[in-house]
């Protein structure tokens, strides 16, 4: 990073302990670590169950899924821990003045390249986090504090797969 | 003793209160730490910026450690820790597309909740791709049931699958995550970042 670039944002050591503990406070009141993917399946789930209540019955995802978080949407750790990250990105943005809506991209694209990319890439994601049980936080960087195989071999082909790529995606960032 | 939860000390509904405030806690790291900024997420990849393998790699050592100090000082319960089971194929082939995901989109789910919250629209068009994928996983699972049930190896750790101590483990791990960091310094320099 170059010198003036990132001086707005933390050091990366710093925001790393500070992140470590959160996840550290995360285990120790829950037993389990973050999680963010988890989130948007409940609210997929609780969509689907709300539209088309008789299709959830004959799906058996669903079904496992429902079986292992009753209760709901409103009873899930993770809903309720990602509500938070909305506040307190939230907070962090209005204190540094980077609330501002916006489509960040690189001057090479086009605004609307870029939100198409990021849909193909949510879809991707969205995908590979059902697959993988879990994405960034939930399966890799929880899976690695407690030292799980599977959360390292995901955690590597993440990375893995992303820096395999990025040749070819190279318009869309430098 | 924790996990609190487990326990009993805490009741449901107040785990879910301490769940919002962990989650103003994480959200407010991955903001202030640039997380909200696919540019430097994707940095990642092309040397420009290594935020993210700081920060990520500092915070899984500092959970790592910190679980392994509350057992030893009998604060947290290990044997109640939650840990991922291994399904070899599709823990592979779900991170594959993750990545996939990650060098297109520029986020994954949790940086681009973090995002959308000061307002970037990429990120929602983002989360708006999750929940097309998630839905497709869903509708679609009889599909690759087979490959999301392949190779269950249970729930094996990486100080047991090498047959050598917690504790060693996490000092190698440190040792690596060291080594990065110096190879991210040097990426750094060499690949200097465009403003704009």
């Amino acid at each position: 990073m170059s010198k003036n670039s990132n001086k707005k944002y933390w050091n990366p050591y710093m925001g790393g302990v500070l992140l470590g503990l959160v996840l550290l406070a995360a285990f120790y009141v829950s037993g389990r670590g973050l999680g963010a993917s988890g989130a948007v399946k409940s609210a997929v789930v609780t969509g689907v169950q709300t539209v088309a209540p008789s299709h959830i019955e004959s799906n058996e995802y669903y079904q496992k899924y429902n079986k292992s978080h009753p209760g709901g949407p409103l009873h899930n750790w993770l809903v309720w821990e990602m509500l938070g990250v909305i506040v307190g990105g939230f907070v962090s943005g209005a204190m540094s003045g980077r609330l501002k809506w916006k489509v960040e991209h690189s001057p090479k694209i086009t605004s609307k390249t870029r939100l198409i990319f990021a849909a193909i890439g949510g879809v991707f994601f969205g995908f590979g986090s059902q697959l993988g049980r879990g994405c960034t936080s939930g399966s890799a960087l929880s899976g690695m504090a407690v030292m799980s195989l599977g959360g390292f071999i995901t955690m590597a082909f993440i990375f893995g797969t992303a820096f395999a790529f990025a040749y070819f995606a190279r318009k869309l960032w430098i | 003793m924790g996990p609190l939860v487990v326990y009993d000390i805490i009741s449901a509904n107040t785990n879910l209160l301490l769940a919002f405030i962990v989650g103003i806690g994480f959200g407010f790291v991955l903001e202030s730490s640039g997380f909200s900024s696919s540019r430097t997420l994707a940095g990642m990849f092309y040397g420009y910026d290594t935020t993210v393998l700081k920060v990520f790699f500092t915070a899984a050592i500092v959970a790592m450690l910190g679980l392994l100090f509350f057992s030893l000082f009998g604060w947290i319960d290990l044997n109640l820790i939650y840990i991922n089971p291994t399904f070899l194929w599709s823990a592979i082939v779900g991170g594959a597309i993750m990545g996939i995901g990650f060098i297109l989109g520029g986020f994954c789910p949790g940086t681009a909740v973090c995002a959308f919250s000061i307002g970037k629209l990429d990120a929602l068009m983002f989360i708006g791709g999750l929940i097309v994928g998630i839905l497709i996983f869903t509708e679609g699972f009889p599909l690759w049931k087979g490959l999301f049930y392949a190779e269950n190896m249970g729930t094996p750790t990486m100080d047991k699958f090498f047959g050598i101590p917690q504790g060693l483990f996490a000092l190698l791990m440190i040792l690596v995550a060291f080594g990065m960091f110096y190879v991210g310094d040097w990426a750094e320099k060499k690949f200097p970042r465009d403003e704009y």
